[in-house]
């Protein structure tokens, strides 16, 4: 096998392995079905080859291959688009919703990710033809690390403080911290709440947090994956048991109130500080000089 | 979607939902239970002998 070749394997090798490592199925439940793999590994495969391919074709001269790479853009510009239509089909029986920002940025991260698997097919696939396939391994291992690195977005531990915080019933309305959350009108609901159910209070750590959280995709994105880690009891036909996060409007601070499956109020904090913060929801005022000198 | 009124409550509710009339209290929270649950609705208490049942989306 001459160096061209070894090159296209190992640069093949290289795009594949790295998508397959960038997708694991975690609390998200997505993609959880063997299908879902086998979608998204046939197009890495596609997106490896094009990568590998690519910077070879351009050495040997053969230009219209570039032509090839608009052609893989546009393709993986439809994976976008079917994972958009698939999550938002689901969404219509989703107790609690994801909401359009969240499946907004899934279908974007699952684009990303082809592009990431195509930089290190190309890479590893030129490190191997021009020094050799030991360095084209060592290229490849570096490669997947940083693609590691970029699938990693922020979560909101790090843009707020979450606390425990107690809830109370002034007649009907359910308040936390002077806010009041909604209006429970049936008495038995109002028991059973006040029995049950846990409040915590995101605290933002900065203006750049609280402009985050001041975002309704983001609190419903939260709100998702508390339900999703540790449960709720929102029923069909009961809207009662609707876990909320509303927002102080003098501080920025949100209140989230729901009614889990059990009563942990350590587990509940953990899965509100293990939410990603959306794409769509960061907001950064304090890097213009107004926003920092409307913080102070 | 419908309003439940206590019997003393009666002339505060008025428009185009249909209204309950309870007996007192209890009996409106009764209704109140039925009827969120017939009509996939939640109730709200707006404390003074009227509930208002909203569907919220």
């Amino acid at each position: 096998m001459g160096n061209y070749e070894i090159a296209l394997v190992l640069g093949m090798a290289a795009g594949f392995f790295c998508r397959l490592l960038l997708l694991r199925s975690d609390y998200r439940r997505y993609p959880g079905y063997p299908h879902g793999y086998v979608t998204h590994l046939s197009l890495a495969a596609v997106a490896s080859l094009i990568g590998a391919l690519a910077p070879l074709a351009l050495i040997k001269r053969e230009y219209t291959a570039v032509t090839f790479l608009a052609l893989a853009a546009q393709q993986f510009r439809e994976i976008r688009d079917m994972e958009r239509k698939t999550l938002g089909q689901l969404e219509q029986n989703e107790l609690v919703k994801r909401g359009q920002d969240y499946i907004e940025g899934i279908a974007r991260v699952f684009e990303a990710r082809n592009y990431l698997v195509m930089f290190t097919s190309s890479g590893s696939s030129l490190a191997t033809y021009y020094l050799g396939w030991k360095i084209g391994l060592a290229v490849m291992v570096l490669f997947i690390l940083i693609s590691n690195r970029l699938k990693r977005g922020r979560f909101v531990r790090d843009i707020a403080e979450v606390v425990p915080v107690d809830f109370g019933f002034k007649g009907a309305h359910l308040e936390i911290d002077g806010v009041v959350i909604m209006n429970v009108g049936l008495a038995e609901a109002r028991e059973k709440l006040k029995r049950e159910a846990l409040a915590v209070k995101l605290k933002p750590i900065d203006d750049d947090g609280r402009a985050i959280l001041h975002d309704a995709g983001q609190r419903q994105a939260i709100l998702h994956t508390v339900a999703a880690v540790i449960g709720s009891k929102r029923e069909i036909g009961e809207p009662e048991w609707t876990p909320l996060a509303r927002k102080n409007i003098d501080t920025g601070e949100i209140l989230l109130f729901i009614l889990p499956n059990e009563k942990d109020l350590e587990c509940l904090i953990e899965a509100v500080k293990m939410t990603p913060v959306l794409e769509s929801a960061v907001n950064r005022p304090l890097k213009s000089r107004i926003g920092r000198a409307a913080a102070d | 979607m419908a309003v439940i009124v206590t019997e003393e409550s009666k002339h505060k509710a008025g428009g185009g939902a249909p209204i309950f009339v309870a007996r007192d209290a209890a009996e409106q929270q009764e209704l109140a239970l039925y009827l969120t649950r017939i009509l996939n609705a939640m109730a709200h208490d707006l404390e003074n002998g009227v509930m208002v049942l909203v569907r919220h989306s």
